[in-house]
C-alpha cells in the first residue's frame, strides 16, 4: 500500500501502466491461453483420489450373477415395447411388481415452443415407470435412484434389462439403508424433467404432469444407464449437466475405482486414457479430452439424463456403454456387478457427497484441474480487461496535454453526457430482448410468408435478429447528440469494459468453460477496438469474433475432436440445430446460455460494434 | 367466530370422551369375562367381541367347520370359565397383581408377517398416596419408581426402526413413529412441569439405554387435542402433557435388553423366549413400546389399578420371487420354538389371524388347532386360531411348539387403507421450501375429520400464511387450528388441525418454510446428512369397515343388520407419516472454508488502507521550514518584503 499511497511512485507505475498497457495485455492474453493448454499436461494435474470416507476404505464385495438373465429380460422388453408402440407401461409394472418393488407410474405432456427436428417430436405425451425398493428397517428418508430411459427404436433395451435384473437382485440383499428407485424414463429428458418436478413438487418448465404417489425421502445420488448392446468394449462416463453444473467429483472417482477393481475398460469423452504424456500425441490426447469437456460444459446442455438431477443437488453422472471394435469385451454381469458395487458404495454413504471436488476439469479419469488451477487462466484475460479499464480511466481523468483552445475542449470532454451512454446501452439490450423474444413469437408468421418449416422458421429468425442488430445501433447515439465526441467512446468503452469483464466474471464462476470461451473470444475484441482503427478489416475481425460465429466455430472444433470432421455445409446444418437446440434447452429444462448470450453477451459486443463506429 | 370455536371444543371433547369411554368399556370386558381375546387391541380402541361371543353364534353361521368347534369351544370355554376363579381365588390374597403375556401373527397382504407381542401386568396399588410402595412382586421396581417420584399419571413410550407401510401391510395393531416417541401425562399436583419432564427424560433413558436425554424444549411440544390421555382419569389440561420424538434415534439391542428385563419371567420362558434380537433385527420393522395407565379395576370403578403394557411389532420379510407358497414357523423366523409359557403369567396365548383364508385354501396351519376366536380389530371382523400355552397338550408329544403356516401370497397391487398419509419436502436450493402433508379418505362415501400434528423444529421458519389445505382442488378450511410459533432455540412450532376429510379423496397440507443458518457450533457431526423433522401425528375416528358393507354377503340375521352398530361404526386411528430429512445451508467445514475465512480476514484488514488510498487525495507537503526561517518569514512580512 506504501507504493500506491507516495504520489511519486504511484504516478510512475500508472505511467508504467499506461506506457506499457498493450505489450502486457498481448503477454496476459498469451499467458492465458497458455496457461490453460498447461492444464492438460499431466506432471501439472493431481491424480484423483477418494475424499469421501464411507466410500473409500470399505469392501465391497460384488456378487450380482443374473447377467444372462438381464438381457433376456432386456429382449422381452424390446418386444413388448415394439409391440406397444413406446413404453410398455402395464409389462413394466409387472414386472416390477413381481420382484418386489412398489411401483408407480407417471403421466405427463408437454408441448414443445417449436418442433424439435432432430429426435421428431412436438406433442410429447409419455409415462414414467418407477419402482421402489424399500430399504428394511429404514424410514425412507434418503433414496437412491438408478434409471434407464425407454428410447426409441432399438436403443437402450439392454439397460432396462440390467435395471430390471438389478432390481431382482437387490431386493433380495439386506444391507440396504437407503431406498433404492428404479426409474424407466419416456422421452429421456423430457420425462426426466417430468419426473424430477413431480418428485419435488415444483414445476419451472410449464409441463403437465400427475403427482407422484410414491416417494423415498431425499435423493442423495442418482446413476442413469445407457446400454444398446449385449457387450460393450468399454464404459464411458458423462458428467456435464444443465448449465455446466458437475456433479462431485467423488462420483467420478467411485466410477473409475470400480473399473479398475474389476477391470473393464473406462473412457471419458469417449477417450481411453494414454500412459505416454511425455511424448506429443500423449499430450494432445489429454488436450483433446479437456477440450471436449470444456466445449460440452459450455454449451450447458444436460449431455445424459442425469444432467437435470444436478438441479437438486442430487450428485448423478450417466453411464454408457460403448461397443467399438476392440476385442475385448466386457459382459452384462460385470457390468451389474460393477452397478452393484458402486450402489453398496452409495449405501454406505452417511452424508451427501460433499468431500470432493464440484468444480474440475478432467483430461483423463484418472487426473483432474481443479478450480484453483483453472481459474487463473480465466483471470489472466480477465485482468486485461481491467487494465484496459484502468487505462481509460486515467485517460479520462488527465486532461490533454493542449493549452491553447483546450479550455472549452476539456468543458465539453469532461462531460459526455449521460444519454450519449445510455442511449446505445439500452438500443443494443433491446436488440437483445428482441433476439431473445422474437424467433419463438414470430415463428407463425415466419412459416406462413416464406416456405420454412417452424424450426427453420425460429433459427432463421434468430439469425436475422442478430444480423439485423449490427446494422442497428452503430448510429443511433447521433440520434441525441448530433456528433459522437471523443471522450463520449471513451466513457461508452469504459463501461462496455467494466461492463464486459462483470460478466465474463460471474459466467465463469457458475460454468467456467462458457466464461474461458466467451473470454477468449471477446477480450481481444474489447481490448483494442477504437474508432480509430481501420474500420472494413477491424469490422471483420469483429465479425468473427463475435458469439455467433464463436459458436460455430466451437461447432466445427468440437466435431474435429470428436474425430468426426464435417464438411462446411453439413456443419453450416449443424449450427442451425445447435441454435434451435439452444433455444429448445431453454425453453424445457430452463438451460441458461440463450438467454445469457441473447440477453447480455450479445449487446455487450455490440457496444464495442457501436465504438468502432463511433465516428 | 367464537360460537364456532364453542361448537369445535365440544366436538373436540365428545371425541375424546368417546375414546375414554370405549377404552374403558374394553377395560371393562377385558377384566370381567375374558381373558385372551385382548390379543390384537389397539391401545387407542377395543372393541371385541369375546370367544362367549364367538360361541354363540356358530350356530347361525353356516359353515362346518364353525359348528366342529362349537364342542371345542363349549370345553374351552369351561376350562376358560374355571381359570378365572382360580386365579382370583389365588390372587386376591395376595399382592394384588396378574400378568398375560400374548403374541398375534399375522400374514400380510403383501406376503411378510408381522408378530406382535404384548405382555401386560395389572396391578392394585396407589403409587401416588402417600405410603411408599416398596414390595414389587410382577411390576418392574424400576418403572415403579419412575411413576411415584415423578407424579407420572400416564407414560407412553416407543422405540421404533422403520417406517410401517400402510400402503403393504394395512394397519398395525399399535402404530408409532421412526425412532423414538414419548408422551406424559402429569398428575395435576407437578407444579414444575418442565422440570420434572426433564428429569424424568434422564431417567427413562438410562431405564432403556436411549439418547431420551437429548429431549430437551426444543422438540417438546404440549399438544392440545391429538394426545389424550387412555387411562382412566378426566383431566384433560394439557398443561401437565409432554411429547416428544426423537426421528434420528436408532434402535438396536442395547434398548431391547433392558425392555425384556422388565418382564416378569425376562426372556427365560414365556413368549419373551423369541425374542432374540440377532433375528429381531433382521426384518422390515422392528418397533417396541412401553405403556403405563391408570384403569378401572371393576365394573364400578371403585379401586384403579396400574397397567403396564409392553409391546413388542416386528415384520419379517419373507420376499422369494417365484414361489406360489410361502412357508413361515415359528423357528424360522425366532430360531427358537416354544416349550412353555411363562409360569407367572394368568394367560399366555398365540394367535394366528386367519381372517383372509376362511376356506382354508391358502392357508395350512400346523399343528391344526381347534380353538376359534373373533375379535373387531381396527374397524374389521377378524378370526383368530387361538393356542393357549398354559395347556400342555399344546405342546404335544414333541414337548415343544413350533407354529408352521404355508400360504399364497398375493404380491404385487397395492392396499387402499381407508386413511393414510404422507409428507415430503418440495422444491430446490437451501433458501426455502415448502412441506407437504398428504391426507388420503379412501373410503367411498363417508367423510371424517382427522386432526393433524406437526411439530417441526425452530430451525425451518414456517410462513404460517402460506398454510393452505386444499381438496378435490377445492380450499378445505380446517374448523380448528392451534398454532404456536417456534423461538429460536428455545421451542419448535406447534401446528395443530381439525380436518375434515371428504370421501375418496386427498387433503393436500401445504406450508412454506426458511432454512434458517445455524450458529458454527450448532450444526451436528454430520450436517451434510440433514436434519430431521419429526413424523407429523394424524388422529382420528374412522368409520370402521364392518359398517361400511350394507349389503354383507355374510349371513347374518336380518333383524341385527339395519342399523350399524354403534361400538363398530367407526374406531379410533392414529397414522405417522414418514420424517422428513432436510438439508440446512451448510459451511463447507474444510479446507477452502477455513481458506475461506482466512482470505475474508485479510482483505478485511487490507480494506482499510485500500479505502484509504481510494477516498483521500494525496499532495505533496513542502518539509515545514526550520524556526529561524519562520522567524525571518516574520521580520519580512512586518517589513512588506515577500517571505523567503
Amino acid at each position: 500500500m506504501g507504493l500506491l499511497s507516495d504520489p511519486n511512485r504511484r504516478r510512475a507505475l500508472i505511467s508504467l501502466l499506461t506506457r506499457l498497457n498493450a505489450p502486457i495485455c498481448v503477454v496476459c492474453y498469451m499467458a492465458g491461453v497458455a496457461w490453460f493448454m498447461g492444464l492438460a499436461f499431466e506432471p501439472f494435474t493431481l491424480r484423483t483420489y477418494m475424499s469421501e470416507n464411507a466410500m473409500g476404505s470399505t469392501m465391497v464385495e460384488e456378487r450380482f450373477p443374473a447377467g444372462e438373465r438381464a438381457l433376456g429380460t432386456g429382449r422381452e422388453f424390446s418386444a413388448h415395447k415394439k409391440k406397444a408402440g413406446g413404453m410398455p407401461v402395464d409389462w413394466l409394472v409387472k414386472t416390477m411388481q413381481s420382484r418386489g418393488l412398489e411401483v408407480f407410474t407417471q403421466r405427463f405432456s408437454r408441448r414443445l415452443p417449436f418442433p424439435d427436428e432432430d429426435k421428431e417430436r412436438y406433442m410429447v405425451k409419455g409415462t414414467n415407470v418407477y419402482g421402489i425398493l424399500r430399504a428394511p428397517r429404514a424410514p425412507r428418508t434418503e433414496a437412491l435412484v438408478l434409471s434407464a430411459p425407454c428410447s426409441p427404436g432399438d436403443d437402450n433395451n439392454q439397460a432396462v434389462g440390467v435395471l430390471l435384473g438389478l432390481a431382482q437382485y437387490f431386493r433380495n440383499q439386506v444391507f440396504w439403508a437407503k431406498d433404492i428407485i428404479f426409474l424407466v424414463n419416456e422421452h429421456d429428458l423430457i420425462g426426466m424433467q417430468a419426473w424430477l418436478e413431480g418428485y419435488h413438487h415444483t414445476n419451472t418448465t410449464g409441463m403437465d404432469w400427475s403427482p407422484l404417489q410414491g416417494r423415498g425421502g431425499s435423493i442423495q445420488a442418482a446413476l442413469s444407464l445407457e446400454l444398446s448392446s449385449d457387450v460393450v468394449t468399454s464404459l464411458d462416463l458423462v458428467l456435464e449437466g444443465l448449465n455446466g453444473q458437475l456433479p462431485n467429483l467423488d462420483l467420478a472417482n467411485l466410477f473409475y475405482a470400480f473399473c479398475q477393481k474389476i477391470g473393464v475398460l473406462c473412457t471419458t469423452q469417449g477417450k481411453l486414457q494414454r500412459n505416454d504424456w511425455d511424448s506429443v500425441s500423449g499430450y494432445s490426447h489429454a488436450v483433446q479430452t479437456m477440450m471436449l469437456m470444456v466445449m460440452k460444459q459450455a454449451s450447458g446442455r444436460p449431455w445424459g439424463d442425469h444432467g437435470l438431477f444436478l438441479r437438486y443437488h442430487i450428485e448423478a453422472a450417466t453411464i454408457k456403454g460403448i461397443n467399438s471394435f476392440r476385442q475385448y469385451k466386457t459382459d452384462a454381469t460385470t457390468i451389474g456387478r460393477l452397478l452393484e458395487g458402486m450402489y453398496r458404495k452409495l449405501n454406505n454413504l452417511l452424508e451427501r457427497l460433499h468431500q470432493s471436488y464440484f468444480f474440475y476439469l478432467m483430461p483423463s479419469l484418472s487426473h483432474f484441474v481443479s478450480i484453483g488451477y483453472y481459474m487463473p487462466a480465466f483471470g489472466l484475460l480477465a485482468l486485461i480487461l481491467l487494465l484496459r479499464a484502468l487505462d481509460l480511466w486515467i485517460q479520462l481523468a488527465t486532461p490533454p496535454p493542449r493549452t491553447e483552445d483546450g479550455v472549452a475542449d476539456a468543458e465539453q470532454m469532461s462531460s459526455p453526457g449521460v444519454l450519449s451512454v445510455l442511449t446505445p446501452l439500452v438500443i443494443s439490450h433491446l436488440t437483445g430482448v428482441a433476439l431473445y423474444t422474437l424467433p419463438i413469437h414470430f415463428q407463425e408468421i415466419a412459416v406462413e410468408h416464406f416456405p420454412v418449416s417452424e424450426t427453420e422458421a425460429v433459427v432463421l429468425t434468430a439469425i436475422a435478429v442478430y444480423t439485423a442488430g449490427l446494422a442497428l445501433p452503430h448510429n443511433t447515439h447521433r440520434l441525441l447528440t448530433g456528433r459522437g465526441t471523443e471522450n463520449g467512446w471513451k466513457v461508452l468503452k469504459l463501461v462496455a469494459v467494466l461492463y464486459l469483464a462483470v460478466l465474463l466474471g460471474c459466467t465463469a464462476l457458475i460454468n467456467f468453460s462458457l466464461g474461458f470461451i466467451l473470454a477468449l473470444t471477446l477480450v481481444p475484441v474489447a481490448a483494442f477496438v477504437t474508432p480509430d482503427v481501420p474500420k472494413a478489416l477491424s469490422a471483420f475481425i469483429m465479425v468473427i469474433l463475435s458469439p455467433a460465429c464463436t459458436l460455430l466455430f466451437s461447432v466445427f472444433l468440437f466435431q474435429e475432436l470428436q474425430e468426426m470432421p464435417v464438411s462446411f455445409l453439413d456443419g453450416w446444418m449443424l449450427y442451425l440445430s445447435v441454435i434451435s437446440q439452444g433455444i429448445l434447452d431453454h425453453a424445457l429444462y430452463g438451460s441458461l446460455v440463450y438467454p445469457l448470450v441473447a440477453l447480455l453477451v450479445y449487446p455487450c459486443w455490440l457496444l464495442f460494434w457501436n465504438i468502432l463506429f463511433w465516428k | 367466530m367464537a360460537a364456532h370455536r364453542c361448537s369445535l371444543s365440544a366436538l373436540l371433547l365428545i371425541i375424546c370422551s368417546l375414546l375414554v369411554f370405549i377404552v374403558a368399556d374394553s377395560e371393562k370386558a377385558t377384566l370381567t369375562g375374558d381373558h385372551h381375546a385382548t390379543a390384537v387391541d389397539n391401545l387407542q380402541t377395543v372393541t371385541e367381541t369375546e370367544e362367549g361371543a364367538a360361541a354363540e353364534e356358530p350356530a347361525v353361521e353356516e359353515e362346518r367347520r364353525w359348528e366342529e368347534t362349537v364342542v371345542e369351544e363349549a370345553t374351552a370355554d369351561k376350562e376358560d370359565t374355571s381359570a378365572p376363579e382360580t386365579v382370583v381365588q389365588s390372587s386376591v390374597p395376595q399382592p394384588k397383581d396378574d400378568f398375560q403375556e400374548e403374541l398375534v401373527i399375522r400374514p400380510l397382504h403383501s406376503g411378510d408377517i408381522y408378530a406382535s407381542f404384548q405382555f401386560r401386568t395389572l396391578w392394585e396399588t396407589d403409587f401416588m398416596r402417600g405410603n411408599k410402595v416398596s414390595h414389587y412382586r410382577l411390576f418392574p421396581k424400576s418403572l415403579g419408581q419412575v411413576i411415584s417420584k415423578f407424579s407420572v399419571r400416564e407414560l407412553h413410550i416407543s422405540f421404533t426402526q422403520g417406517y410401517w407401510r400402510t400402503m403393504q401391510w394395512g394397519q398395525p395393531f399399535l402404530p408409532s413413529p421412526p425412532g423414538a416417541e414419548l408422551w406424559v401425562w402429569f398428575q395435576d399436583s407437578v407444579t414444575d412441569v418442565d422440570g420434572t419432564w426433564k428429569e424424568l427424560t434422564n431417567v427413562l433413558s438410562g431405564i432403556f439405554c436411549a439418547s431420551l436425554n437429548f429431549i430437551d424444549s426444543t422438540n417438546t411440544v404440549q399438544p392440545s387435542a391429538s394426545f389424550k390421555p387412555l387411562g382412566i382419569g378426566n383431566v384433560t389440561d394439557h398443561r401437565f402433557l409432554r411429547y416428544a420424538t426423537l426421528p434420528r434415534e436408532i434402535v438396536c439391542t442395547e434398548n431391547l435388553t433392558p425392555w425384556k428385563k422388565l418382564l416378569p419371567c425376562g426372556s427365560k420362558a414365556g413368549l419373551a423366549v423369541l425374542l432374540k434380537s440377532e433375528k429381531l433385527f433382521h426384518s422390515s420393522f422392528h418397533s417396541q413400546a412401553v405403556h403405563i395407565r391408570p384403569v378401572c379395576q371393576d365394573w364400578q370403578c371403585k379401586t384403579t389399578s396400574w397397567e403396564l403394557r409392553q409391546t413388542l411389532n416386528v415384520v419379517f420379510d419373507l420376499h422369494t420371487p417365484g414361489q406360489g407358497k410361502l412357508e413361515w414357523s415359528l423357528f424360522k423366523m425366532f430360531s427358537r420354538t416354544l416349550t412353555e409359557a411363562c409360569p407367572l403369567a394368568s394367560s399366555s396365548k398365540i394367535y394366528i389371524d386367519i381372517t383372509d383364508d376362511p376356506q382354508g385354501e391358502q392357508f395350512e396351519v400346523s399343528p391344526a388347532t381347534h380353538l376359534l376366536s373373533q375379535a373387531m380389530v381396527l374397524g374389521d371382523r377378524r378370526t383368530f386360531s387361538v393356542y393357549d400355552l398354559t395347556q400342555q397338550i399344546t405342546f404335544g408329544t414333541v414337548r415343544s411348539l413350533n407354529l408352521l403356516i404355508r400360504w399364497k401370497s398375493s404380491e404385487g397391487d397395492m392396499l387402499r387403507p381407508l386413511l393414510h398419509a404422507e409428507r415430503y419436502v418440495a422444491g430446490y436450493g437451501l433458501q426455502t421450501g415448502e412441506i407437504h402433508t398428504l391426507m388420503y379418505n379412501n373410503h367411498p362415501y363417508r367423510s371424517f375429520p382427522v386432526l393433524l400434528l406437526d411439530s417441526v423444529p425452530w430451525y425451518l421458519r414456517l410462513y404460517i400464511h402460506t398454510l393452505t389445505v386444499t381438496s378435490k382442488g377445492k380450499d378445505n378450511k380446517p374448523s380448528y387450528i392451534h398454532y404456536q410459533p417456534s423461538k429460536d432455540r428455545v421451542r419448535p412450532h406447534l401446528l395443530e388441525m381439525l380436518v375434515q376429510l371428504p370421501p375418496n379423496s386427498v387433503t393436500e397440507v401445504t406450508v412454506q418454510f426458511e432454512r434458517a443458518l445455524l450458529k458454527w457450533t450448532e450444526y451436528t457431526p454430520d450436517p451434510n446428512h440433514g436434519f430431521y423433522v419429526g413424523s407429523s401425528v394424524i388422529s382420528s375416528l374412522v368409520p370402521s369397515i364392518v359398517a361400511m358393507d350394507t349389503n354383507s354377503t355374510r349371513e347374518q340375521p336380518l333383524f341385527s343388520s339395519f342399523f350399524p352398530c354403534k361400538e363398530e361404526s367407526s374406531y379410533f386411528m392414529r397414522v405417522y407419516t414418514e420424517p422428513l430429512l432436510v438439508n440446512l445451508p451448510t459451511p463447507d467445514f474444510s479446507m477452502p472454508y477455513n481458506v475461506i475465512c482466512l482470505t475474508c480476514t485479510v482483505v478485511a484488514v487490507g480494506y482499510g488502507s485500500l479505502y484509504n488510498l481510494l477516498t483521500r487525495s494525496f499532495q505533496i507537503e513542502e518539509p515545514s521550514p526550520g524556526l529561524a526561517k519562520r522567524i525571518a518569514n516574520i521580520i519580512r512580512k512586518m517589513r512588506g518584503v515577500p517571505p523567503l
